[in-house]
């Protein structure tokens, strides 16, 4: 059983050598028609909690997809107590699909989402595959088909995640060659639906137009989740989680000029939500270092080193326009 | 006659989940994996045909299965095995390879005599099945002779 803590990652990734994950996969003991279960406890001993707590922590926002997270793991958790009883139902389609703006978690969920089925015993390994049209799609005739295979082979165990899919349809060129990994894959999708999640991930716009010109893909994924844009207050949040982890904080008035730096940044062409943020918190690191580097004549102590200052942001681009 | 080439030959027939588990034991060893098909048991013939290329970074053993029932279904009644190679420095060379697939019937080697200078006798195994045409040699119920 993963030990709570620290070492859950490690325990996880192990997958092969982990004795329970092994047992988890395997059907469990038969159970007598009248016995009962404690579904709390089963709960606990799947450690799932665990892995929906950490979503909860560390990512903001999101609350519609927390929720069918949540009642994916609960019908999953159900399921393998049915069996015991050998209520054998089929099991669930998992294949998914995530919309939403850039910089709105997809990838991240998804990479959660690989540890969550591996706890759950749904997929054997729980390692993501991030591929796009590139690593899918042949440039010759006959080409695509092994090369789609070969990451389908690689993704076996666990999930496979499609980046920007809609790519892989192009309908202005009926000889392309998307078509055919598209086929590919949806043959896959069903007959190795027990050793293979697949995602697919992209802007909604664009995804709802790839899905509606391809209705039989759209029919075989279970769970379309969709990621909303985050609000000014959860994008303070997103940017105090990074900076804890990365052992920076704001001064008071920073906190307030980056809050005024993202209002204005969202109102700006191509915001890219989280990964704005980021990028931001990146430059600032830059500024801080140039000006802690450029103040000659003093020392500096620990906290200094960890302060962000408004001027910090204030050399941005963003303010920078609002001037001019 | 049963031909003896490899890792477990001496035992029944592995079943698939049985072959998953060892070429998950290969997989998380690190070493890559192929399959290969011939008709001719001959036991020095050491180079098979390769079906598809050899699979690297894969995690799972379902993706070997997969390719195992493929080359199954193109050729039914061919010798298949799985070869694990293991790169690792000082190793580099093949560290596991059972057959996975073999003809319903094995008809076995024959042992011919050569005359040699001085009386000397020269013996070498020729499998029976040679005799037919590659491609045509293991018929799924054998001819009478």
């Amino acid at each position: 059983m993963p030990t709570p803590g620290g070492t859950d990652q490690e325990s996880t990734t192990q997958g092969p050598t982990d004795p329970a994950a092994r047992s988890r996969r395997a059907s469990p003991s038969r159970l007598p028609a009248d016995a009962t279960v404690d579904l709390a406890a089963e709960r606990r001993a799947s450690g799932i909690d665990e892995i929906l707590d950490t979503l909860d922590r560390e990512l903001v926002g999101l609350a519609p997809v927390k929720t069918r997270i949540r009642e994916l793991a609960a019908l999953l958790l159900v399921d393998r107590v049915r069996q015991g009883f050998q209520l054998s139902a089929s099991r669930p389609s998992l294949h998914m699909s995530f919309t939403g703006s850039p910089g709105t978690g997809k990838t991240t969920v998804a990479l959660r989402m690989a540890e969550l089925l591996h706890r759950l015993g749904c997929i054997d390994r729980g390692h993501l595959v991030a591929v796009t049209r590139d690593d899918l799609v042949g440039q010759y005739v006959g080409h695509t088909a092994p090369k789609t295979k070969e990451v389908i082979k690689r993704a076996m165990g666990g999930v496979l995640f499609i980046d920007e899919a809609y790519y892989l349809y192009r309908a202005e060129n009926e000889r392309d060659y998307g078509q055919e990994a598209i086929e590919i894959l949806l043959q896959v999708m069903e007959s190795h639906r027990d050793s293979l999640v697949v995602i697919f991930a992209g802007y909604k716009d664009r995804m709802e137009s790839f899905f509606s010109s391809n209705p039989g893909l759209s029919s075989r994924i279970a769970h379309h989740l969709d990621f909303s844009d985050y609000d000014l207050d959860e994008l303070m949040a997103i940017a105090a989680l990074m900076l804890e982890r990365e052992h920076y904080r704001f001064s008071e008035p920073a906190e307030r000029t980056f809050r005024d730096y993202l209002q204005r940044r969202m109102r700006q062409p191509r915001f890219a939500n989280a990964r704005s943020v980021r990028n931001a918190l990146e430059r600032a690191r830059l500024r801080q270092a140039n000006r802690l580097l450029a103040a000659t004549g003093r020392t500096w102590s620990r906290d200094d080193l960890m302060r962000f200052e408004p001027e910090d942001f204030l050399a941005s681009r963003v303010f920078a326009d609002e001037s001019t | 006659m049963r031909i003896t080439q490899g890792t477990f030959s001496y035992l029944p027939d592995l079943t698939d989940d049985e072959i998953a588990m060892q070429v998950q034991y290969a997989l998380d060893h690190g070493w890559a994996l192929s399959v290969e098909f011939t008709d001719d048991p001959h036991p020095r013939n050491h180079y098979w045909h390769m079906w598809g290329l050899p699979m690297f970074d894969l995690h799972d053993a379902a993706g070997v299965v997969y390719e195992v029932n493929e080359c199954r279904q193109a050729y039914p009644l061919y010798y298949i095995r799985v070869n694990a190679y293991d790169a690792s420095p000082t190793r580099q060379t093949t560290a596991l390879s059972f057959i996975v697939n073999r003809p319903p019937d094995e008809p076995g080697f024959r042992l011919e005599r050569q005359e040699h200078v001085d009386r000397r006798l020269r013996y070498t195994l020729h499998p029976y099945a040679a005799d037919r045409p590659a491609g045509d040699r293991y018929p799924p119920t054998m001819p009478e002779r």
